[in-house]
Order: structure tokens, then C-alpha cells, then sequence
């Protein structure tokens, strides 16, 4: 964890960090729990059969990529960890800019995700405009991909990540725009 | 939904409307979601942390577990043989216990790519009270005839 400056973001423009593999393998009863919570009834991830004929066997839902790196609620000696868009954090450190609203994000699934799988993290930055002043505020605009591989070494999902780092024009104005699900900050 | 749900590319035209999903959201459905994304911020568990330190009105529901939906609702669609390509989410409100979401989706796009993968973009957007909340731009691949199958594609022949 380190700040990002403007000095240091064309050296780190397309560069892997925070590379990490989840805490624990892939698992089908977080795959149920996960389709129970939407009622799920795809039979890809009910019905073995189903499975073996249309994926090959079993595999999670494309969707469910990132709960595989958010932690359970403890663990036994766990030290801190990054978190989990950490480069966002550090660019707003490193720039000044202690607003943050994220406008958009995309996720790009590649090969499928399968119970069992140990999957991999990491996080790259694409981009930094200059500085651009909006109704929020004046600050920059980044966007941050981070991708997700399996054991094997096979690209199983990329997310980008659009954000935008801001010092207040005037509070009252930056609360309304933002919102209550405006991103994380 | 059977094995034998296969939507095939050739049975979607650009203007399609998906069949629509409604679904009143309650406190469990909201909890339920976070837990499911091991999700553990106390806005989608804690209604007193949500009203007083994020000044919302009730819990709401998280990023990672409307994903989920939208997945659901694009898949109720196409059946198994439906494969995600990509889809891009923007949250424009928060969804609260008591609000019923309807989800609403149209084909805005279909094509074939130049590997002979049929796909088609779907516009869905998750409402309340007419008002969407959030709206996600999603590309599936569809079989083009009976006997393909999206899900075998890898390595240059997935151009998601």
C-alpha cells in the first residue's frame, strides 16, 4: 500500500500490483447460497447433469468472480489486508484528492469458473487524465482493471473500474450528486 | 427451465423485450444478498448503521449481489446455453426493503462474430416506481443453431 503520485503514474500505467490468490478455493455451497439469494434456478448450477453436458461439468456463476476474494468476517491470524480496489485508495492518496465517486464498471468474463478453482488477483492502472473539473469537483479521472486468473494460469474475467478522484467544489453540491450508491470512496 | 431451453441467436431481433421480473425486496432479501457476496459493510446488515452513518432511509441493496440478479434475469432468458460475455453497470439509486424492483431488458443489438459466435446486447435496467436504479448493458453469446454450444468456445474463439 503505497500512495500514487504523479510522478510514479507513468511508470505504473499497465503494471500488475496487489497480485494475491484468494483465501480459499472456489466452493459449490457459496454457489447455491449465491443462487438461493436471487432465486437462481439455471440448471448449470443445480444439476449435475445439465452441468457435465452444456460446461463440461460444474462451474460458478460468472458473476460471483470478486465474492471469491472478499474474506470471511474472521479468520485465524489474519493480518491486514489490502483492500480490495486498493489502487483506487492510493491514487487518491498520492494525488490529494479525498473525494471519490466510481461512474461505471464493466466486468469481461473469459474461461469459466469452477468449484474447487484457486483463483488469482491483480490490479493494473490504465489510465490518469490530467486534471478536468466537473459539478462534483476539480480532480482526475482513472480507470483501474482488475483481472482474475485460475490455477492454470487461464484469464478467467477482467473488471475495469471507472473513478473519479475530486476535492469539493462545495460540499453541499458534491452530497447531492454523489449519493448514497455513488461508489466507493 | 430445462436443458432444452436453447434461445438461439436466429430467435432474437434487435427490439426484443425480455420477459419482465418483478420481485418485492425485503430485509432478508437485502441481507440475504450481502452474505451471499460475503459482503460484510454494515449498511446491507444494520439498519441503525445505514440510517445514521449513511443517512439512507433503511439497508440497501449491494453491488456485487444485484451482478447476481442481472445475471439471473438475462439467463431466465436464454436458458443454460446462454453465456455472459461482458456487462457494465451504472448504480444510479439505492434499492430498500419495502420497494418492489422490476427488472425490464430490450435487445439493442445481435450480431455473429468473426469466429461464427452469435451474440446479442441487452439493455436492462432494475426499477422502482418507474425510477431505475440501476442499469446494466449486457452482451451474451447464443448458439446460432441447434447443435452449437457457446460454453465449448476458448482460447481465439471466445472474443467476449
Amino acid at each position: 500500500m503505497s500512495a500514487i503520485g504523479v510522478a510514479d503514474i507513468e511508470r505504473l500505467i499497465g503494471v500488475g500490483q496487489y497480485e494475491e490468490e484468494g483465501e480459499f478455493p472456489v466452493e459449490q455451497g457459496y454457489v447455491w447460497t449465491t443462487c438461493a439469494s436471487v432465486e437462481n434456478g439455471n440448471p448449470l448450477f443445480w444439476d449435475e447433469q445439465v452441468a457435465e453436458e452444456v460446461t463440461g461439468g460444474p462451474i460458478a456463476p460468472p458473476t460471483m468472480v470478486s465474492v471469491w476474494f472478499r474474506p470471511h468476517h474472521w479468520a485465524p491470524g489474519r493480518t491486514a489486508q489490502a483492500l480490495p480496489l486498493q489502487v483506487h485508495f492510493d491514487l487518491k492518496e498520492g494525488l490529494g484528492l479525498p473525494e471519490a465517486v466510481m461512474s461505471d464498471n464493466t466486468i469481461v468474463f473469459h474461461e469459466p469458473v469452477r468449484p474447487g478453482d484457486r483463483l488469482r488477483t491483480r490490479q493494473i492502472l490504465r489510465s490518469v487524465s490530467d486534471e478536468k473539473t466537473t459539478r462534483l469537483g476539480t480532480g482526475r479521472f482513472w480507470v483501474i482493471d482488475v483481472e482474475y486468473h485460475n490455477q492454470r494460469g487461464d484469464l478467467v474475467a477482467v473488471e475495469s473500474y471507472t473513478g473519479f478522484g475530486y476535492r469539493r467544489a462545495g460540499a453541499a453540491e458534491a452530497a447531492g450528486a454523489a449519493g448514497p450508491t455513488g461508489g466507493r470512496s | 427451465m430445462t436443458t432444452t431451453t436453447r434461445l438461439l441467436s436466429g430467435d432474437v431481433s434487435v427490439g426484443d423485450r425480455l420477459p419482465e421480473l418483478v420481485y418485492p425486496v425485503t430485509a432478508t432479501t437485502v441481507v440475504l444478498g450481502a452474505l451471499a457476496a460475503r459482503d460484510w459493510r454494515p449498511m446491507h446488515h444494520d439498519k441503525d448503521f445505514a440510517v445514521n452513518r449513511n443517512g439512507t432511509r433503511d439497508i440497501f441493496l449491494n453491488t456485487p449481489n444485484q451482478a447476481a440478479w442481472f445475471e439471473r434475469f438475462v439467463t431466465d432468458w436464454t436458458g443454460p446455453y446462454g453465456r455472459l460475455q461482458r456487462m457494465t453497470f451504472r448504480m444510479l439509486g439505492s434499492i430498500f426493503p419495502g420497494d418492489t424492483m422490476v427488472f425490464r431488458g430490450e435487445v439493442t443489438d445481435a450480431g455473429v462474430d468473426e469466429t461464427g459466435c452469435g451474440w446479442v446486447v441487452v439493455d436492462i435496467s432494475v426499477s422502482v416506481d418507474d425510477d431505475p436504479k440501476t442499469t446494466c448493458k449486457a452482451r451474451v453469446a447464443l448458439p446460432v443453431t441447434d447443435d452449437d454450444n457457446p460454453w465449448e468456445r476458448t482460447g481465439d474463439r471466445w472474443r467476449p
